[in-house]
């Protein structure tokens, strides 16, 4: 297995309160890990920590490292927006950005130089046909991105963070504001695009996991319990908190 | 067979009915006291607009309103009651005040909501409130002793030396006295209301969308650029609309510093002679001219009239930005 | 990944530098105010301005004080303050515990908030009119009510302000106990929000005190300490305006004097209200 993120003896503290203890895991390459556990066990802190958007609420405090292709993204040195473009967010609830849909795709692509004119209107439409809302508005691009559903939205996201080109992408229980019908249109866009990016998606619902993971990480109250393939974990886990929890005694 | 009586029935019960009590009776009382004080308020504003009104009569039939309010010349022992200078005056440091502050305010919200720690916020507050509370004729005070020499002895002659081709900019008032010196006095007054009703906008917005405009790569200011502020954009109006009001009604420190010269304005750096400035400076002989209170109070009038609808406005907006930003 | 030179960072840069520059110039003119008055009042401070009423000649730069308006001034705002409680209170009980989501409420708040943006010449005129219809000359009590008027509003959104903020279930254990709406808002409301009262009173009273454009038109001026009700007082603010408009650089000073004693008043009502409103918080439930 080869590992696209690694997180050495990474803390996080929020206001003196310890979320995340000497975490260390890795993350393999272009497959989809799952990071599961009852609530407030520090799942999303460890999503988070890994495209650094810890750092905006005041008072946290981050150390540790963590490496994306062997550079640890918290040097000093390294520009912090390089490091977002490279790790996507698709978060629970879908935000799109005061702009029309075609803006919202285009965003990170003009921002960064990446694209323009009729190159990013091929662009636009091939990341809308990634996430599969292509047919659904192809028609109406220049309608403001709040018109959509719900599910439409956060697809519109999912186009909107593979337009910049990331190599990871992460999930932070990315369809559970999302009736079934459009968590199943989430679902099946995060299987294929797994084949070309490492996806880290964290759920509360084991289902899901279960659906979805070709790795999976336990973790319960701050610390990472156990991790490995997901058949091994899911069938034989190696912990008595793991067992706890997927037999659905604990979480 | 056992019949068992309900238990309600065999405990008698003693309904609020069978004993009044003294002290519900007094919560009833208290009850139509406070109804009837809460009248207050509904009637205070009727009763002003009324009463401005009725003694406003008879110059608004004696003169179209159309005449009143364009009409230049104000001579009131001739019965000329042109408003036009006033609302000019007005219009012209309301607007230089809001050109000076909203960029200032805006910056400063925006720095305050988005890149300030908790340190900066916790001594802004209070500072604020300060500057708030300070009274007008203590900014009055201080505009006398720094912005109009200020402006007589460094703005004046450095705009007039380059800029003064233009009209806007012609420096024909020798003393300080001007638009620009009301202007600069009343920006820093109304900084208070446009910096916090920002700051609370801006607030408003949920961390996700800020969130979810870095995740792509963005900067901060990228962010706060295209995906903060246009939606704080609303709320950000409305406060400079309670600002543009607040500049409206202010008399004292505008009073002590613009020179109050009956004329329409056509520099900043002329003297004006805002309405507010026009009531406070000849209340002492409204009675003596016929229809000069009359007039003064008609301005009083306009004054409530345009501050009413700019303040309903505002907070209707600003009601339903925060609200909706809740859901 | 690439380091931090791109035109985006610099971009950002400017408008960081331009935004510390706002905050600044805002900070800054807060202590320029200050500073103005401190350095032109003080000198002009002496004992006799504290404890002395104009004498003859004092406008002309001879001897005296402004201890009327300083006392006229304590009377009028403290008078206003009181009569603006008196109203207030039972209107922000009203509003929490008889009526809350009534039509009627809503039209209370709406007048109250119409009442708020009102300027205070157009009370000052208001006032006038009434006082003209009834045949009431300037006086004390013509500023009191005036005074109570315009601080009316700004009472009532503090004080409701914190009545708001008061957990629901506070309200529920008071009635759970049999409580009538009358004693839950006396015993326990009040109990709690009194930090915010306090805080609302002195408010209202900074704001009352410092207020020219009003009392202008309904308590007149007078050299003499108030005495009656019904004859007319001098304020601080107006003594400011006067004294500011003579010819004489005497009484300029002294003009330059009253705003620094008028500051320092609206100045220690402010961060009093801070401490105090720390102090009273012994009993509120957090």
């Amino acid at each position: 297995m080869q590992a696209h993120i690694q997180v050495r003896d990474l803390n996080v503290e929020y206001s003196g309160h310890a979320a995340l203890k000497n975490v260390s895991v890795e993350i393999p390459k272009q497959q989809l890990t799952v990071i599961i556990g009852p609530s407030g066990c520090g799942k999303t802190t460890l999503l988070k920590s890994m495209n650094r958007l810890l750092e905006l609420s005041d008072e946290t405090r981050v150390s540790g490292q963590v490496l994306i292709d062997g550079a640890d993204i918290y040097d000093p040195a390294i520009d912090v927006t390089e490091v977002r473009k490279k790790a996507g967010l698709l978060a629970q609830r879908p935000y799109p950005l005061p702009m029309s849909i075609y803006d919202n795709v285009a965003y990170g692509m003009r921002i960064h130089g990446l694209k323009k004119g009729r190159d990013l209107d091929r662009a636009v439409q091939h990341y809308l046909e990634l996430a599969g809302l292509w047919n659904e508005v192809k028609d109406r691009l220049k309608s403001p991105a709040t018109r959509l559903s719900i599910g439409q939205q956060q697809r519109l996201c999912l186009a909107r963070g593979l337009a910049v080109e990331p190599e990871i992408l992460l999930g932070d229980e990315a369809t559970s504001a999302l009736d079934p019908i459009s968590a199943q249109h989430i679902e099946e866009r995060l299987h294929e695009l797994k084949q070309q990016y490492t996806i880290v998606l964290v759920t509360h619902i084991l289902r899901q996991a279960k659906r979805l993971a070709d790795y999976v990480i336990f973790m319960y109250l701050g610390e990472v319990v156990e991790h490995g393939p997901a058949h091994e974990v899911f069938s034989n886990p190696r912990e008595e908190r793991t067992r706890a929890y997927l037999e659905g005694a604990i979480g | 067979m056992e019949t068992t009586t309900p238990l309600a029935r065999s405990i008698p019960i003693t309904t609020t009915a069978s004993r009044p009590s003294a002290r519900r009776s007094a919560d009833r009382r208290a009850g139509r006291l406070f109804f009837a004080i809460s009248v207050l308020p509904i009637g205070l504003v009727l009763i002003m607009i009324v009463a401005l009104v009725i003694r406003a009569w008879p110059i608004l039939t004696a003169i179209p309103i159309g005449d009143l309010l364009t009409g230049t010349t104000w001579k009131p022992l001739a019965g000329e009651f042109g408003f036009a200078p006033f609302i000019a005056g007005t219009l012209w440091v309301t607007l230089t005040a809001m050109i000076i502050a909203v960029p200032i305010c805006l910056l400063c919200a925006i720095y305050l909501s988005e890149y300030a720690g908790p340190r900066v916020r916790g001594v802004m507050k209070p500072l604020l409130d300060l500057l708030a509370g300070i009274p007008s004729v203590i900014y009055g005070v201080w505009g006398l002793i720094a912005i109009v020499p200020l402006v007589e002895n460094v703005i004046a002659p450095a705009l007039s030396k380059t800029l003064g081709f233009l009209p806007l900019f012609s420096a024909n008032n020798p003393t300080g006295f001007s638009v620009l010196a009301g202007g600069l006095v009343l920006a820093v007054m109304v900084t208070p209301v446009i910096i916090a009703v920002t700051y609370e906008v801006m607030q408003s917005i949920p961390q996700g969308l800020r969130e979810a405009s870095l995740a792509v790569g963005a900067t901060q200011w990228e962010t706060i650029r295209y995906a903060v502020l246009p939606k704080s954009l609303p709320g950000i109006i409305a406060g400079i609309v309670l600002g543009v009001s607040r500049a409206f009604g202010e008399t004292m420190a505008v009073l002590m510093v613009v020179g109050n010269v009956v004329q329409m304005p056509k520099s900043i750096f002329d003297a004006a002679y805002p309405l507010t400035a026009l009531i406070a400076n000849n209340y002492g002989e409204m009675m003596s001219i016929p229809m000069y209170d009359a007039a003064l109070l008609g301005a009083a009038l306009i004054l409530l009239l345009v501050i009413l609808a700019f303040n309903v406005l505002a907070t209707l907006v600003l009601y339903r930005v925060t609200e909706r930003a809740a859901t | 990944m690439k380091k931090k030179f791109a035109r985006r960072h610099v971009e950002e840069a400017i408008f960081k530098v331009l935004m510390i520059g706002s905050f600044v110039l805002v900070v800054g003119s807060l202590g320029l105010i200050l500073l103005t008055v401190i350095v032109k009042g003080w000198p002009a401070l002496t004992l006799d301005m504290l404890t002395q009423t104009p004498k003859g000649g004092y406008y002309l730069g001879k001897e005296g004080g402004i201890l009327n308006a300083i006392v006229g001034s304590l009377y009028l705002a403290g008078g206003g303050t009181l009569l603006a409680l008196i109203i207030a209170l039972p209107i922000v009980i009203y509003l929490a515990m008889y009526a809350s989501r009534s039509r009627w409420a809503a039209t209370v708040r709406l007048s109250l908030d119409v009442l708020w943006g009102i300027p205070s010449i157009v009370y000052g005129a208001f006032a006038f009119i009434i006082m003209l219809a009834i045949g009431m000359r300037a006086s004390l009590l013509g500023g009191i009510i005036v005074l109570g008027l315009l601080e009316l509003p700004i009472m009532v959104r503090a004080i409701d302000e914190v009545v708001r903020i008061m957990p629901f279930e506070m309200k529920e254990a008071s009635f759970s106990l049999g409580a009538t709406r009358f004693e839950t808002a006396v015993k326990v409301i009040v109990r709690q929000t009194l930090p915010g009262i306090v805080t609302a009173i002195l408010l209202a009273f900074g704001r009352g005190i410092g207020d020219a454009a009003s009392v202008m038109f309904v308590a007149g001026y007078t050299d003499r300490m108030p005495e009656s009700l019904l004859r007319p007082a001098a304020s601080l603010p107006l003594a400011v305006f006067f004294q500011l408009g003579t010819p004489f650089p005497e009484v300029q000073q002294r003009a330059y004097a009253a705003a620094l004693i008028l500051t320092t008043i609206v100045l220690i009502v402010s961060l009093g209200s801070r401490w105090l409103s720390g102090r009273l918080s012994r009993y509120v439930v957090k």
